[in-house]
């Protein structure tokens, strides 16, 4: 009985940290319909603020929290000068995708500044505990409710009875009308930016000084679990989402008081995932009201694409055919099969998020698949290792559509918070899964890549044999897109009211296009894991899937060759200019970053 | 129901809340083969989510909805399409990154048979063979639909066959309406629902499109049509209906309805004279 106490007072007490972010989304959300994929970074910002206030400044509590919501709504302040006012007026994607890159920018400065090994952040309060009833508490529990409070009050008073306050709500419920009736939008998106981020900081500060440790892998995280709590809540609804957040923590508290402490995040993203299936506009709005989502059509940047004439992409093809018999070195072939990897990654991505319109943020899930299916048949079943990779592509297609069907009928962004829910659900089913999987211990031993029994370890045969496999890809796509069905994705991208008005089942058509992409994905994924020779469930992680969406915005969202090409130039610039490992996706980010302001169709153009 | 074979659709009762609006409230409407009906009535009558409950995209609170003798209230648009019902649609929606060509063919999508098998379960996946391998039946039944879109493009003279690779969002807003009804076309509609396909073009674009209608009306294809333009409902309407605040408020020939009071007050509250103004 005690201990049941213990944990609903330890579910609220998180869903009160869960709430200070989630707020700062639902308000965002509010006035510009974006999901704040930064406001992660922001409390990752916050609890390393915090850290060098408290560990090196000495400073006490008070000070502290007021420091760190400062400077957390400075951050705030310049992501929406200098990163989200310039693109008001581009399409609906750029805003989406530049607080991704905010993101990693962010992560990977705070990784440079203070190195990625975890950090103590101590509490400055005493170490005690407090019996009630039959469990117990401490002040740092009942500074988290105290702050959790006090901040809803503020905001409420904030919204309720200030000029300002009262133009954000305006704003939030129409934007035009309030732009009209003298409101200025942009101050309104900088007091909400502001907030959101302070409260955002001060959350972060909150949970380094609860678990007594801050590392950076806390920013992807609390994005995840304050968008869950955000959209459980109902996107946009201020109440709903300290609801949300309360409900989610309770509910990861109980799982993990029946389950164990590894079930914790698959609570929360299955709650997640049932949410948007049943009740895509929260639990508190009516059913048949209309979701608060942009409308189809803007949401991809209309553009001529770049017309290649058909000598220049047979001679391209041509050289990189024959390049292994000129004498390059190893290091370059290597390089080149990262880049096909990559490339076949990017082809199904790019018929996923660019042809038929669904921006997938878990696409690394389907190489996870592909990888495992094909390393478990080559070693327990002796499947020969070609097969086993079609094997894996075909598993991939199969349970990789299946898996990701629930976000059919979702739309725009929430595409993409369903996708990423499901990508990280697949990879804590491969750490809890062990009796198929091994868990975290992973797969070794994988076989090498072989071919009718010929083992193919030279850099040169593989080469030729991801580049093989890479073309033959494209190809099929690229007869897929000048099909029927190429016509019909792309009709669904650009107005699904109008494509359903014209005979073209949504359901039917997205699950084509995640069985042929998924296909390519799981392939990639097989030819990796033998690469490899070992795998575990962080092989293949959201970094991987947020480069393979850099790399489709690079080349042209639907574009087929502009996703090898951007697969070849994300791979292989960082390559030539000798960049070190840890800059490099502080690179991508900055490319992510640039392109959604200066080149939203991509290099080649949207097709 | 004891329909008679002549009648194409039939509403009963039809209703459609949102909140404590009611935006359509108890519509009866009975429209005969090769008929064509002209909806008319002020801003937010509830017109164009008659349409909306009529091809399935919204649902009705209360009511029926009858094609040909088959009650299809509530069914999806997709199999309201299969059916043979197209419309356009007030905003313009058309897929603005493809090609007018493409954007057509989509309205032929429900006549697809070579390369969509109508088989159960495997269908999607033989679809997805299909169109990879494109064996001559497919090559034949693509090749066949470019060129009955291209026919179809003739019937706007000039306007879109120079333009038939283009992107529709390069399009003029009059030229993306035409894409509309040219890809409605497409699907061979027994029944066609046009809302107000004349908003924004100038006198002359919207004589040519007049002529259009009257010219599929002349084929027998059944329209059910929104239009604000007056002058253009009396030439081609068999019937007029009037609604206002999602009621029918008046039905008959149009010389009759214009000289109903209630419509003089509801919608021609200025008077008649000024109806070729009325065109907005």
């Amino acid at each position: 009985m005690s201990s049941w106490l213990d944990y609903t007072i330890n579910g609220l007490i998180v869903g009160n940290v869960y709430a200070l972010v989630a707020v700062g989304l639902a308000l965002i959300f509010g006035v510009s319909r974006l999901i704040n994929f930064a406001q992660g970074s922001i409390y990752l910002v916050g609890a390393y603020i915090g850290w060098v206030a408290v560990v090196q400044l000495h400073t006490p509590l008070p000070l502290t929290i007021i420091l760190v919501a400062a400077a957390a709504a400075l951050v705030g302040l310049i992501i929406e000068r200098f990163g989200l006012r310039p693109l008001q007026n581009s399409v609906r994607i750029a805003p989406l995708l530049a607080t991704i890159g905010i993101s990693f920018v962010l992560d990977q400065l705070v990784m440079l500044t203070f190195s990625p090994n975890p950090r103590a952040l101590p509490s400055q309060l005493p170490d005690v505990r407090f019996q009630i009833g039959g469990g117990t508490i401490g002040p740092l529990d009942l500074l988290i409710a105290g702050v959790g409070i006090t901040s809803a009050l503020l905001l409420f008073v904030f919204l309720r009875y200030s000029k300002l306050g009262w133009a954000v709500r305006a704003t939030a419920q129409d934007r035009d009308a309030a732009m009209q009736m003298g409101v200025d939008v942009n101050r309104v998106n900088q007091a909400v930016f502001g907030i959101a981020a302070a409260l955002g900081g001060v959350s972060g500060l909150l949970v380094g000084m609860y678990y007594n440790q801050i590392d950076t892998a806390m920013s992807l995280q609390a994005t995840l679990k304050g968008v869950v709590a955000e959209v459980v809540g109902g996107a946009g609804n201020v109440p709903g989402a300290v609801i949300g957040s309360l409900l989610l923590g309770l509910v990861e508290s109980y799982g993990v008081a029946v389950f164990g402490t590894s079930y914790r995040n698959l609570f929360a993203f299955l709650l997640l995932v049932v949410v948007l299936v049943l009740r895509p506009n929260g639990l508190f709005a009516s059913a048949r009201q209309a979701p608060p989502e942009p409308l189809t059509g803007t949401f991809i940047a209309p553009s001529r694409p770049v017309r290649i004439p058909r000598w220049v992409l047979l001679v391209a093809t041509g050289i990189f055919a024959v390049l292994p018999f000129f004498p390059v070195s190893f290091y370059v072939l290597q390089t080149l099969i990262n880049a096909w990897l990559l490339g076949m990654l990017a082809l199904s991505l790019t018929l996923v998020a660019g042809t038929i319109g669904q921006v997938s943020l878990g696409h690394a899930a389907l190489l996870a698949i592909g990888a495992y299916t094909s390393a478990l048949l080559s070693l327990t079943f002796a499947v020969p290792v070609g097969l086993a990779i079609i094997g894996g592509g075909l598993m991939s297609a199969a349970l990789g559509t299946a898996l990701i069907s629930p976000s059919f009928r979702l739309r725009g962004h929430y595409v993409s918070i369903a996708t990423l829910a499901i990508g990280e659900i697949v990879s804590l089913v491969i750490l809890n899964w062990e009796s198929v999987t091994r868990g975290p211990i992973g797969i070794s031993g994988i076989p090498p890549l072989s071919l009718f029994g010929y083992e193919l370890v030279s850099p040169i045969s593989i080469y030729w044999f991801s580049f093989i496999v890479m073309v033959v890809l494209a190809l099929l796509q690229g007869r897929l897109l000048g099909s029927h069905l190429g016509r019909s994705f792309r009709a669904i991208r650009d107005d699904d009211i109008a494509a359903r008005a014209y005979g073209l089942s949504l359901n039917r058509y997205k699950s084509l296009a995640f069985i042929f992409g998924g296909f390519a994905a799981g392939v990639s994924g097989g030819i990796a894991a033998h690469l490899y020779s070992y795998i575990n469930h962080e092989t293949f992680n959201t970094q991987q899937s947020i480069l393979a969406l850099t790399v489709v915005i690079l080349g042209g969202l639907g574009n087929v060759v502009g996703a090898i090409l951007g697969a070849v130039a994300l791979v292989g610039l960082p390559e030539v200019f000798r960049i070190a490992a840890e800059y490099r996706i502080l690179i991508y980010g900055i490319v992510l970053l640039l392109l959604v302001r200066f080149r939203p169709q991509g290099l080649l153009g949207t097709m | 129901m004891a329909e008679q074979h002549t009648t194409m659709l039939s509403l009963r009762g039809l209703t459609r809340r949102f909140g404590g609006l009611t935006a359509v409230d108890a519509v009866d409407l009975d429209l005969a083969k090769g008929e064509l009906i002209s909806i008319i009535g002020p801003n937010g009558a509830g017109k164009t989510t008659l349409f909306n409950l009529v091809t399935g995209l919204d649902r009705p609170d209360a009511g029926t909805v009858h094609f040909e003798g088959q009650d299809i209230t509530g069914l999806s648009p997709e199999r309201l399409a299969a059916e043979g019902i197209a419309r356009t649609f007030q905003l313009g929606r058309v897929f603005g990154n493809l090609s007018v060509m493409d954007n057509v063919l989509i309205g032929a999508h429900t006549r697809l048979r070579a390369v969509k098998p109508a088989v159960p379960l495997i269908g999607p996946l033989l679809e997805l063979g299909l169109a990879l391998l494109r064996p001559a039946s497919v090559k034949a039944e693509e090749e066949r639909l470019r060129e009955e879109v291209k026919a179809i493009l003739a019937r706007f003279g000039e306007r879109l066959l120079p333009r038939i690779d283009q992107p529709a969002y390069s399009l003029s807003y009059a030229n993306r309406r035409r894409v509309e009804i040219a890809r409605a076309l497409a699907l061979k509609p027994r029944l066609l629902l046009l809302d107000e396909p004349t908003a924004g073009m100038n006198p002359t674009e919207t004589a040519e499109m007049q002529g259009l209608v009257a010219e599929l009306k002349g084929e027998g294809l059944t329209i059910l049509l929104i239009e604000h333009k007056l002058e253009m409902v009396m030439r081609l309407s068999d019937r007029v209906i009037v609604m206002d605040e999602g009621k029918k408020i008046a039905e008959g020939p149009g010389e009759q309805v214009r000289k109903d009071p209630k419509v003089i007050e509801a919608y021609l509250g200025h008077g008649l004279t000024t109806e070729q103004e009325s065109a907005a």
